[in-house]
């Protein structure tokens, strides 16, 4: 589903990525790992098209296309979905409409019918279920007033809404307490899929207790310095990132 | 290889052909034989006006005065807008379609006029107006038709063209024309009192509450016309009634010039709630042509528990410059004023409102949204007086500016006078840029850039779009829409 070959990421002059080598397949789950700065979220945000990153070698394949000359918006009517480390507020946009603008600009573009109003809250209901979310998520504005742990609910909820066939989770275990990680990880695993892949960006270790991974890789220095089955996380868990490090000194990860 | 360029190229050719033909879709001139005065404006002028209008000696007295009165003021020149100086003699102050005799009813009306306002998607047959909208159509300097007339007079309801109330209903014109407004107010409302051609009567009478909406569409279509129509809406003991207001223009090198004056009077425990959508011919990219719209709005609350309630989209004219206020004068008396001003390209609006609280307990709301794109200004500039006798007078004002681009600008002025201590007035201002991070945000959920625009602005604009009737909301969305395309970056 998803090729990465010697992708290699700049912001400005500052080489972040250099040299990405990954394989996802469908009905996989591949986790991300990695201490700050290893470049995880760069890939993730470049993954899902944001502006401000160079390609400055290497290409990304997604079901057959070139992923990189996609725009956001095409790549997310393709199925890509980048659920972010930090969601953003949009004041007086009802939690509701920005779901059901989306899901129909996806559906549009496949030549679906789009959904009225009444089919779409049937639909983002049974999705709510799913998720144990409450109704009131639904007219509230986007994000504005969440807390953090609802923030990220929100990212899933958007996610379950959008049925993507590859998901990008960009920590969305950060800053959550043990409930709200369970309730992100059984949304996760409730839209496991044999068609869909999944990959985790994650610092640690707690939120693979909980989505069980396909594969492990160890991001540092902006290359993937060592990919295992599950239990590489809870090697890591024990023994640190340190023993993995490059010689090189560890380049800090920058934002655009 | 920059991936990016590449792909900005690409997704975006298609838009750019659609902006190019979407861009200002009532520039169409109607080809309709014209009466038009000469140019220029003296006593004459204003003579030939009122005997055009057949009007009794009171009106022609009281245009006559406010033309003397106008030869002694000066432009002002306080506000934030710029623009050449404006010739008066340049400007033809009547222009009507030419009809052998006034029509009598739709079936006499030119077909040529009726299919302009179809284009504009007015609903002047009346069987087509099911969705319960009085329409009141003033092309140019006459009006043109009135839809609903019958139904409404059963209920003792006037809603009329302004130059037919003088006519049939000079009392009431007589009694409250200019008791909001005064011809001494400024010098576009006394050019206006001078000059004004036609434009719409409300009086609604005690205890009735007006079961439809009136609209009042207004177009300017003939050539260095200028339009200045007055409108008058009276509201009283008890009564209530929805006022609707859209307006139009060709697409022209030369800018027009729209003067009008609009007074709302609501008597003890009346409301009246008046909308406006405004899309006056812009001008172009680069600021040539488009409508100088210098309106002068007031309302006033003349008995207690009276609600007057302002509610203005304003996207279109190269320059806004409009105050629509409220004289608190009744105890208990509601005061409201919302308000969304978009700016592109080389727009320039300076609005906001007056709330003057006279009376005890009186209430002010303002909630003011600027939107500023391209190379355009916005600036809000509101007044709040609390006098002396207004105890327990209470405001609240909120102020916020939503900013498109790096060249344009947004200001704000507000003006707070408390004459008395038990008052509370309070004021709060934001200032936002559209931020990449939401767009990617939003683009990276399936929504184009256009789409991820507006539906960022329409959630700023929430507020004010909450308090139009829900027909005109989804309009004014469509136009915030059409009038910011391509307006990031």
């Amino acid at each position: 589903m998803l090729h990465i070959e010697n992708l290699h990421v700049s912001i400005g002059d500052k080489p972040i990525l250099a040299g990405i080598d990954l394989d996802v397949k469908a009905g996989e789950v591949h986790a991300i790992m990695g201490p700050n700065g290893s470049g995880k979220s760069t890939l993730a945000q470049v993954l899902a098209g944001r502006e401000g990153y160079v390609v400055t070698a290497g290409c990304v394949r997604y079901l057959d296309r070139d992923l990189l000359a996609l725009a956001p918006e095409e790549r997310a009517r393709a199925g890509v979905f980048l659920a972010f480390q930090y969601p953003l507020e949009i004041p007086g946009v009802a939690n509701v409409q920005l779901l059901r603008t989306a899901l129909n600009s996806v559906r549009r573009s496949r030549n679906e019918t789009e959904l009225d109003a009444m089919d779409f809250l049937d639909t983002v209901k049974g999705k709510l279920e799913l998720l144990g979310m409450d109704d009131s998520f639904l007219y509230r504005a986007v994000n504005e007033g969440f807390s953090g742990g609802e923030k990220k609910r929100n990212e899933i909820l958007q996610m379950a809404v959008l049925e993507p066939r590859l998901a990008i989770l960009d920590e969305t275990d950060s800053g959550l307490d043990i409930d709200a990680l369970k309730t992100v990880a059984h949304g996760v695993n409730a839209l496991k899929h044999p068609g869909r892949a999944v990959i985790l960006v994650t610092h640690y270790q707690r939120l693979l207790n909980y989505i069980v991974p396909d594969r492990v890789h160890v991001l540092a220095g902006g290359r993937i310095v060592r990919s295992g089955d599950a239990s590489l996380a809870l090697e890591l868990e024990e023994r640190g990132y340190g023993w993995l490090m490059p010689e090189s000194s560890p380049q800090t990860e920058a934002r655009p | 290889m920059n991936h990016a360029e590449v792909r900005r190229a690409e997704t975006r050719n298609p838009e750019v052909a659609q902006r190019v033909t979407d861009e200002y879709r009532w520039g169409f001139v109607t080809d309709i034989e014209q009466e038009t005065v000469p140019k220029g404006l003296n006593e004459d002028v204003i003579r030939l006006i009122s005997a055009k209008k057949n009007e009794p000696e009171f009106m022609l007295e009281w245009r006559l005065t406010a033309y003397r009165h106008w030869l002694t003021l000066r432009e002002p020149a306080w506000s934030t807008v710029h623009h050449p100086p404006i010739d008066y003699q340049a400007i033809h102050y009547y222009a009507a379609p030419k009809t052998r005799t006034q029509p009598k009813n739709l079936s006499e009306v030119d077909p040529e006029l009726l299919r302009t306002y179809e284009k504009l998607g007015i609903p002047l047959q009346e069987r087509e107006a099911l969705a319960g909208v009085a329409v009141d159509a003033v092309f140019d300097s006459v009006s043109v038709a009135t839809t609903f007339k019958d139904k409404l007079e059963s209920l003792g309801i006037i809603f009329c063209p302004f130059s037919e109330a003088v006519q049939k209903h000079s009392g009431l014109v007589r009694e409250y024309l200019g008791s909001v407004v005064p011809y001494t107010d400024n010098y576009f409302a006394t050019l206006n009192s001078a000059v004004f051609t036609d434009g719409s009567f409300v009086y609604v009478p005690k205890g009735v509450r007006c079961p439809m909406e009136l609209s009042t569409y207004f177009r300017i279509n003939a050539k260095n016309s200028g339009q200045f129509e007055r409108t008058l809406i009276i509201a009283d003991e008890g009564a209530s009634v929805s006022y609707l207001e859209g307006c139009t223009a060709p697409m022209r090198d030369e800018n027009q010039l729209h003067a009008a004056v609009v007074e709302l009077v609501a008597l003890k425990d009346a409301r009246i709630k008046y909308s406006t959508v405004q899309n006056w011919y812009p001008g172009d990219r680069e600021g040539r042509g488009g409508i100088y719209n210098f309106v002068t709005k007031r309302g006033d609350c003349r008995g207690d528990r009276a609600h007057i309630s302002w509610t203005q989209v304003e996207t279109g004219s190269a320059i806004t410059w409009k105050y629509p206020s409220c004289i608190l004068r009744g105890d208990d008396s509601v005061g409201e004023f919302y308000s969304v001003a978009l700016t592109n390209h080389r727009q320039q609006a300076d609005t906001g409102t007056k709330m003057i609280h006279i009376g005890k307990n009186s209430r002010s709301t303002i909630v003011s949204k600027g939107i500023s794109a391209g190379f355009g200004s916005n600036a809000y500039r509101g007044l709040v007086k609390v006098l002396p006798g207004a105890a327990n007078a209470r405001n609240h004002t909120q102020c916020d500016s939503l900013l498109m681009s790096d060249h344009c600008a947004a200001h704000t002025f507000p003006y707070i006078e408390v004459k008395n201590p038990t008052a509370t007035v309070e004021h709060e201002a934001t200032t936002s840029k559209i931020g990449d991070d939401q767009l990617f945000y939003l683009r990276s959920r399936g929504l184009s850039e256009e789409d991820a625009v507006n539906l960022i602005v329409n959630g700023f604009c929430k507020e004010v779009f909450k308090e139009l009737p829900m027909e005109f909301a989804v309009e004014a969305q469509k136009l915030l829409a059409v009038s910011l395309e391509g307006a990031i970056g």
